[in-house]
């Protein structure tokens, strides 16, 4: 008989997850190096959605360009939208109408709203809910959806903003259906709060898994929930109040440890805050009045200049730096998108943790792949 | 009878044929299961989403396990260029006959079943158990990688959870003193075993899901995260023995699970139902009692998150096999030493480690889930990779 002595050695495999595996969230590949199931290596490979948004944008007039925003983050169209009139606004000058923008408000608060709604079915459905969590989501996602379509006459790419205001008047019984439909989602919120928050498999996914530092997410340049899980108190709508927002009252929550679990609090608790500021919108806005400018140029041309604009998007923060050289076309547009930067951090986050959870960090980082590529 | 005269007639011997003819049994019996329990899964968690479920085909979508069925019978039979032949296509069927041998000795009725006999329990556990051979040969035949770690995940998780499932039925043969399933069914007339053994009851429902891999313990054919495990590279006929299989699986430990701790076909008042009517009466509460496990656990499906699988492990080794253990221990001191008789003493104890498994659960999962400190995991990784340059 002879003994074995040798020490077996173990070799590390590379799985591809991605661009088709049901849960990397649109056409993402991760190249997971696994040493059982143990994560070693991860490396992100994007770049499958590119369509040259920001090219594009150079051939389209400023209010064609509104439709490109659309399609930059489809969970967050009216952010996006909001920060590309915003910029566009502020070189040409003009003042949006004061009843404009509590409806700009009102569109992108309700909009945060459904892209949380749409992480929170997401991020069920990657923890392992067999989806109930999606359908329970999509259920009061459905419902802003369609409020935005008698709005805007689209149920997803709304094009609705333009450069001083907004296109139309809001539809018939504007004020009851959308009290109607916050009493709504606060008690969608509620099914979905009571249904994973005290779940003991939930929190024991969650918590403590993808841990991110304070310090190392500003390293990282992580923006909006990410961020603010890890405990950073950064908000845009507090910290450089854009648009009206200095006029309402509401909190930012923060996490503790900027763990899988503090990012669902976090957007949990946002929803709701959302719903307060759009509460307080509908109040204070003047029921009548225009929503465009008086003196409105028929094709907008802008003077020579540049500017950065940010807003506060569900995701983080969505930069638009805008170049004109003249004329009434862009001569450049950047756009900063959260998606990307928060991806960024994926490698921090998932190294040394178990395949299991490469899963629900990567979906607790919500990214929208046609925003990181744009 | 028919059989008999098939028997004189083609000179075949007429257990032969009895055999042939109890085969042919549960296998349509099997199937129109399997169909009829897809359905239902398929109403039930479409109702809890807020969902109709199937409606189309035929009334309210009745025939639509028939449509899958057949859709599945006319799919092309795929096979990896490079995959293992003979593993590869042999492991559906190392999955699913042991399961559709574990039909054999269900009791659903005083006389109602395939065969009694005196081993009934031992056999059925012991049978349903070895298509773990069928689930790595599987995992290994795909050449895929997502089909090695379901096949692995799944082997590391039925092996876990064999032994609590095994010691749960153990604390009830010890209480009944047989292996007879009809005999232990028959002894729970006045006191079903689950009030007797409310741990053990327990522990078995939980290692059942994690045996029959469904929710939260759906981990070796986790879709968000091994994309089907060892079923990614099956399709067609092939894929749908190992969809039989769950569902075979969910009924056979359904059913043994109403007779262990349920009292099967004769709690509550079997005994007192005039004879003619004793089998019908049977076999309804055999149904009821299978129906209520198999939608609770349609119901866990539905809305639990799936568990990591070194919590998965964690939980079998650290808390159900100990404990287990302690309820195989203290039953066994209570009947042999209690002096006041045991029922009562055993439902006390049993219950007292009940509530054990429940706060042991509680502070698991706020000891973020019992594993291994990241600083741990990280310095792992940096051994792995240290000759590489990460």
């Amino acid at each position: 008989m002879t003994t074995i002595d040798q020490e077996f050695e173990t070799v590390s495999i590379d799985i591809n997850m991605g661009p088709q595996h049901p849960s990397t969230h649109g056409v993402f590949r991760m190249v997971l190096s696994i040493d059982g199931e143990l994560v070693v290596d991860v490396e992100p490979v994007i770049g499958y959605m590119h369509r040259g948004g920001e090219k594009l944008s150079e051939n389209l007039d400023y209010r064609q360009g509104i439709g490109i925003q659309d399609r930059t983050d489809y969970l967050g169209n009216f952010n996006c939208e909001h920060c590309y009139v915003m910029a566009a606004e502020k070189l040409a000058g003009i003042v949006p109408t004061e009843r404009a923008e509590y409806m700009r408000v009102i569109c992108t608060e309700m909009n945060r709203v459904a892209s949380h709604l749409m992480f929170m079915g997401a991020f069920g459905t990657d923890v392992g809910v067999f989806g109930t969590m999606f359908t329970y989501a999509f259920r009061d996602r459905e419902d802003i959806q369609r409020f935005f379509e008698e709005l805007t006459g689209e149920r997803i790419m709304y094009n609705y903003f333009r450069v001083g205001g907004v296109a139309w008047e809001p539809q018939i019984g504007f004020d009851a259906k959308l009290t109607a439909l916050i009493k709504r989602l606060r008690q969608g919120i509620a099914d979905i709060d009571s249904m994973l928050t005290t779940n003991e498999v939930f929190v024991s996914r969650c918590k403590g898994v993808g841990l991110i530092s304070a310090e190392k997410a500003i390293e990282y340049g992580l923006t909006g929930p990410m961020l603010r899980a890890s405990g950073v108190k950064y908000d845009l709508r507090k910290d450089e109040p854009y648009s009206i927002y200095d006029r309402f009252d509401f909190d930012i929550p923060i996490g503790e440890h900027g763990d899988c679990f503090d990012r669902y609090a976090v957007r949990l608790e946002e929803m709701r805050q959302s719903l307060r500021i759009v509460e307080q919108a509908l109040e204070q806005m003047p029921k009548t009045g225009p929503l465009m400018p008086e003196k409105m140029p028929r094709m907008l041309r802008i003077p020579a200049s540049e500017c950065y604009m940010r807003t506060e998007n569900p995701r983080g923060e969505y930069g638009i730096y805008l170049v004109s050289k003249g004329g009434n076309k862009p001569y450049r547009l950047k756009m900063r998108s959260p998606s990307f930067s928060n991806l960024m951090a994926l490698r921090e986050m998932t190294i040394g943790e178990y395949i299991a959870d490469a899963v629900i960090i990567l979906g607790s980082t919500d990214i929208v792949l046609c925003e990181v590529d744009r | 009878m028919s059989y008999l005269l098939l028997g004189t007639i083609f000179d075949v011997p007429a257990r032969w044929l009895d055999a042939i003819v109890r085969v042919g049994l549960i296998t349509l019996w099997m199937t129109l299961l399997v169909l009829a329990l897809t359905y239902i899964e398929r109403k039930v968690i479409g109702r809890i989403q807020q969902r109709l479920g199937p409606t189309r085909t035929g009334p309210a979508g009745l025939f639509q396990p028939v449509a899958d069925a057949l859709k599945l019978l006319t799919k092309e039979d795929l096979r990896p260029r490079l995959a293992d032949r003979w593993v590869f296509e042999l492991a559906p069927y190392l999955v699913f006959v042991p399961v559709f041998l574990g039909f054999v000795a269900l009791p659903y009725a005083h006389d109602w079943g395939i065969r009694f006999f005196d081993l009934g329990l031992f056999y059925i556990l012991a049978v349903t158990s070895v298509n773990i051979v069928g689930w790595v040969m599987a995992g290994w035949g795909s050449d895929n990688k997502y089909a090695l770690l379901g096949g692995v995940r799944a082997v590391a998780q039925m092996i876990s959870y064999e032994i609590p499932l095994l010691l749960a039925a153990l604390s009830i043969v010890m209480v009944s003193n047989t292996l007879d399933l009809r005999a232990i069914v028959e002894q729970q007339h006045r006191i079903p075993n689950i009030l007797i053994q409310p741990l053990p009851a327990f522990i078995f429902l939980i290692a059942m899901l994690a045996e029959t891999n469904r929710n939260p313990f759906d981990i070796p054919v986790a879709e968000s995260e091994v994309v089907g495990g060892v079923t990614v590279e099956y399709s067609g006929i092939r894929w749908s023995f190992f969809q039989l299989t769950e569902y075979s699986a969910l009924f056979i430990f359904a059913v043994l699970g109403s007779a262990l701790f349920l009292g099967g076909y004769q709690w509550p008042a079997g005994g007192r139902i005039p004879g003619a009517f004793q089998p019908w009466y049977g076999l309804l509460i055999t149904g009821i009692k299978a129906g209520m496990i198999i939608v609770a656990m349609i119901w866990l499906r539905a809305t639990l998150p799936r568990m990591r699988v070194d919590q998965l492990m964690s939980f079998a080794w650290k808390v159900l096999i100990p404990l287990s253990f302690v309820q195989v221990f203290v039953t066994g001191l209570i009947l042999v030493y209690s002096p006041w008789g045991w029922g009562l003493w055993l439902g006390l104890t049993s219950g007292a480690l009940l509530a054990a498994l429940f706060y042991a659960v509680k502070v698991g999962a706020q000891r973020l889930g019992m594993r291994r400190p990241r600083e741990e995991r990280l310095e792992a990784v940096r051994q792995l990779t240290a000759g590489r340059g990460v």
